[in-house]
């Protein structure tokens, strides 16, 4: 009942706080025009329904957030330190191929979103029969070290937060 | 709008942050120009569109609240819009380009899909008989 009628209730929620929050004031008519759009817009990604799973574990989604946090900030130094050296040394940048156990689709777009945002990393291809994701490193200096990153930091909560 | 007494700490934490933001869009940019093949090229704007942004977005929000005497932190939601499209449209090109160098038979600057025709499958799941 619950699913059919608000199909999506966290993303409600987000919708109409992001609602409230760029409303000029916060009366009550911002909240109800919020809501109902809020309301509508949970509907969409019923279309994109692919036996869908909800994510878990919030506390774990923080800190989720937090390591990426740290990482993206760290990724920045050393890529603005990479353009700040006066001529490019021998740095190699190159194509890591990672396996993953990660099969679930949204948490591969959490993953895309992860590595694309982190300066010095790309999402380059899936491979979802193989599950073997492609990647671009800027300065390549450890492929494993790449792999055992990626898979430890981001992928192992992800199978968690997504199980 | 600036308020006349904007205090001196405030004004030197928000030109350090503002500062910073566009140095590190201004160095992204700069990337662009001295990484030398298309994949490099793409990490470049991450600079900009992630701590670079948050910098500009974290004196914004500052400002904003001192002018209004409240919390202002409509920034928050750029923040949140920026790193979910960002990726996307970066996606997007590089997925562009090496549809390109496949179809080239650049095979060296990308390793080739695990078996002939699994590119068209990439990113969903076959929908053909299995």
């Amino acid at each position: 009942m619950m699913r059919r009628w608000l199909p999506y209730p966290r993303l409600a929620l987000a919708v109409w706080l992001m609602w409230f929050l760029l409303a000029p004031a916060p009366t009550f008519g911002a909240a109800l025009t919020g809501a109902l759009v809020a309301w509508g817009l949970s509907f969409l990604p019923v279309a994109l329904e692919h036996g869908r799973r909800g994510a878990r574990r919030p506390l774990l989604m923080l800190r989720l957030a937090g390591r990426v946090a740290h990482d993206i900030v760290l990724a920045n130094l050393a890529v603005a330190a990479l353009l700040l050296r006066p001529r490019a040394k021998a740095r190699r940048a190159g194509f890591v191929s990672i396996p993953l156990d990660l099969r679930e689709p949204n948490a591969l777009a959490v993953l895309a979103c992860i590595i694309t945002a982190t300066p010095g990393t790309i999402w380059v291809s899936w491979d979802p029969a193989a599950g073997i994701l492609v990647i671009h490193v800027l300065d390549l200096v450890d492929e494993a070290a790449v792999v055992r990153d990626i898979r430890g930091r981001y992928e192992a909560p992800l199978l968690e937060i997504f199980a | 709008m600036i308020a006349p007494a904007l205090p001196l700490w405030l004004a030197v934490v928000v030109s350090v942050l503002l500062l910073a933001g566009a140095g590190l869009a201004l160095l992204g940019s700069l990337g662009l120009l001295r990484f030398r093949t298309f994949y490099e090229r793409v990490h470049a704007p991450t600079l900009a569109g992630t701590l670079g942004a948050t910098a500009i977005l974290l004196a914004s929000m500052l400002l904003a609240s001192f002018d209004a005497g409240r919390p202002i932190v409509h920034e928050l939601v750029l923040g949140a819009v920026l790193f979910t499209t960002t990726p996307v449209a970066l996606l997007l090109l590089v997925r562009a380009a090496l549809y390109r160098d496949r179809h080239e038979g650049n095979i060296a600057v990308a390793p080739p899909p695990a078996e002939p025709g699994a590119e068209a499958a990439d990113e969903r799941p076959a929908s053909g008989p299995q």
